[in-house]
């Protein structure tokens, strides 16, 4: 069973079809770019992948659970549970320090421990900048906190929305290495991405075009090798 | 447990890294507040302080005799009834119909400083209050009719009761006298001023007659009801005397005090509506300034109720401290007014900190439930699609 299968997946407004008969399985462990114009509809996939939205049409299977058909309620669960999400926007509660910002999601999901969201700001190379607030951290580091918030659980899958769209090279390099090393991990990851070259590290490339899946690429030289930094 | 650290620590952050912010929420929180506990204080400070501006006003209370006439023992215990802490005064009457130049005259014997505590209101027209013995203090219709001014010296006369049937047969009596200096002119406004006063040890040497009362006016600082309590205990406790309430001073003393009362009443829910209103506002303001945080924090996993005891955490601990500057300042408030009002000052009620902080959290925490409602609408996916 896959981890995650869309079925003739439609997501519509009004007129517009943001997604237009999609079907796509990702596998556990699997690491995925979705390409595609602007308003091609990734974002609209990725919110409903991500639990925050519903199909008009279609069955989302997220571990053989029906997310088109659960309720708000249960969406927030799932959501909780299994999904960790990264923004384009450097998403951060401006008044929560770097740590606290990593402490909610454990928060949210069972008990908050410090020592371990210290842990996961080490990861991502912030250890010293635990105590600053988003407004002391560039938008780098501040994505490289939201990277630590996604990963603090451990969720099966990572979905990342545009991660390196505001990103200068050296910080988008730290956070792609980070991918590597979730993928390493066996973290599955989804990454919605402009840049060919996030996208052509991952396993498979799919490109959306006018909310249809109009290309699927599979990397066939993907080593899963770090390929900035070796380390 | 430490869930509850995490939240403590969140709304907390919330509020002291976002002061500027929330100062607007804490000003309107801490005016009502002040004004809240000011006119509470005021209003259970309003009796007392009625009450002293009332005995201005003279006795609420009267001794009189069962049956004929009482003793200075009687009086002594009827008093004991009153809380001396309430007492203001307490001035025996004895009341004997002596001659003044051949002319019949009422002269009250009485204690003069009792007399001068308990009926504040009158007013000596010329001359002094009555002091020592050998002093007469006569009623302005008395002065009127006799010509009598400050200073003159004046012998009264009194026929004792053996004597009474000799003058009924016409014989010579053989009468009391007694010479009394003029101090002063005394004007109430009512039948004091047809009797002349003097104090109750030249009364008993003038008759020969001594430790008779007739009547006890008391002044007693205490409400309408506690005063008939009072009354009852004396006419159970003193079978000799009859307490009664002077209706015309109780009466007018409690219809005023209700009117007072029911004013301070009604700005005080003026006010918690107000202040409610302005809670509900700026929350309003503060949930829509937050929408794209509220947004991540359910995109990360918070339920509506989790979201909801947040915000709630926050309005009310913004409540707490609201509640705590307003009741400070509402002590000030209250004693600034008591000082303009009445030119006395107010009692501080310990127990009013407490109760004014739990109930500014309450108002805080009710004013901001429609918008904490709102925060639970908003969509984590709008939010975050980059508004
Ligand atoms: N809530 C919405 N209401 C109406 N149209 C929407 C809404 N959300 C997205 N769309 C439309 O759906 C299309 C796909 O949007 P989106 O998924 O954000 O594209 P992308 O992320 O690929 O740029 C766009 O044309 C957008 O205008
Ligand atoms: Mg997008």
């Amino acid at each position: 069973m896959s981890l995650l299968e869309l079925k003739n997946v439609y997501k519509i407004y009004g007129e517009l079809h943001a997604l237009d008969d999609v079907s796509l399985k990702v596998e556990k462990g699997e690491w995925v770019s979705i390409m595609g114009p602007s308003g091609s509809g990734k974002s609209t996939m990725m919110n409903i992948i991500g639990c925050m939205d519903k199909p008009s049409k279609g069955e989302v299977l997220l571990d053989g659970v029906d997310i088109s058909k659960e309720s708000s309620k249960n969406l927030t669960t799932i959501r909780r549970d299994k999904i960790g999400l990264i923004f384009q926007q450097f998403h951060l509660v401006n008044y929560l320090t770097a740590v606290e910002n990593v402490m909610l999601a454990q928060y949210y999901h069972s008990i908050p421990d410090e020592k371990e969201a210290l842990e996961a700001l080490e990861r991502v190379g912030l250890a010293d900048r635990a105590k600053h607030l988003p407004s002391q951290l560039s938008g780098g580091e501040q994505q490289r906190v939201c990277v630590a918030r996604a990963l603090i659980n451990y969720p099966e899958i990572i979905l990342a929305d545009e991660p390196t769209g505001n990103l200068d090279e050296a910080n988008e390099e730290i956070v792609v290495d980070l991918f590597h090393k979730l993928h390493n991990e066996g973290t599955t990851l989804i990454v919605v991405t402009h840049d060919p070259e996030v996208a052509e590290v991952a396993q498979r490339r799919l490109v959306l075009r006018n909310g249809k899946l109009a290309k699927e690429v599979i990397n066939e030289n993907f080593t899963g090798k770090i390929r900035f930094t070796d380390q | 447990m430490k869930k509850r650290r995490m939240f403590i620590r969140m709304i907390t952050a919330s509020l002291m890294r976002r002061r500027s912010r929330m100062i607007v929420a804490l000003l309107s929180i801490a005016i009502g507040a002040t004004i809240l506990s000011g006119l509470v204080s005021i209003y259970y400070d309003v009796p007392r302080q009625l009450g002293a501006e009332f005995r201005n006003y003279g006795a609420n209370m009267i001794m009189t005799a069962a049956d004929g006439s009482f003793t200075s023992a009687d009086m002594e215990k009827g008093k004991k009834a009153v809380p001396s802490a309430e007492l203001v005064g307490a001035a025996p009457y004895r009341y004997e119909n002596i001659r003044l130049r051949e002319n019949p005259v009422v002269a009250a014997g009485t204690d003069p400083e009792q007399a001068r505590a308990a009926s504040p209101y009158w007013l000596i027209d010329d001359g002094e209050w009555l002091q020592n013995s050998g002093e007469l203090l006569i009623g302005a219709k008395v002065a009127d009719s006799f010509r009598l001014k400050v200073g003159d010296d004046i012998e009264l006369s009194f026929t004792p009761e053996a004597e009474r049937e000799a003058a009924a047969e016409n014989k010579t009596a053989d009468d009391n006298y007694k010479t009394f200096r003029i101090v002063g002119i005394l004007k109430t406004g009512g039948t004091e001023e047809e009797y002349v006063y003097m104090t109750m040890g030249d009364l008993e040497e003038l008759t020969g007659v001594s430790d008779k009362i007739d009547l006890v006016e008391l002044s007693v600082s205490a409400s309408s009801d506690k005063l008939g309590e009072y009354a009852e205990d004396i006419n159970l406790s003193v079978p000799s005397v009859h307490a009664s309430l002077v209706k015309r001073v109780t009466a007018s003393e409690t219809t005023v005090l209700s009117k007072l009362q029911a004013l301070v009443l009604l700005v005080t829910v003026v006010v918690l509506a107000l202040t409610m209103i302005c809670v509900a506002t700026t929350m309003t303001a503060v949930v829509a300034e937050r929408r794209r945080e509220i947004g991540l924090r359910k995109a990360i996993g918070a339920s509506n109720s989790s979201i909801i005891k947040e915000f709630m955490g926050e309005s009310m601990l913004l409540g707490f401290f609201g509640g705590t500057v307003g009741s400070v300042l509402g002590y000030v408030f209250a004693s600034q007014v008591s000082i303009r009002v009445f030119s006395s000052s107010i009692s501080f009620r310990p127990l009013l900190v407490p109760i004014t902080i739990i109930i500014s959290i309450i108002v805080t925490g009710l004013s901001s439930l429609m918008p904490i409602r709102s925060a639970t609408e908003v969509d984590p996916a709008l939010v975050l699609k980059g508004e």
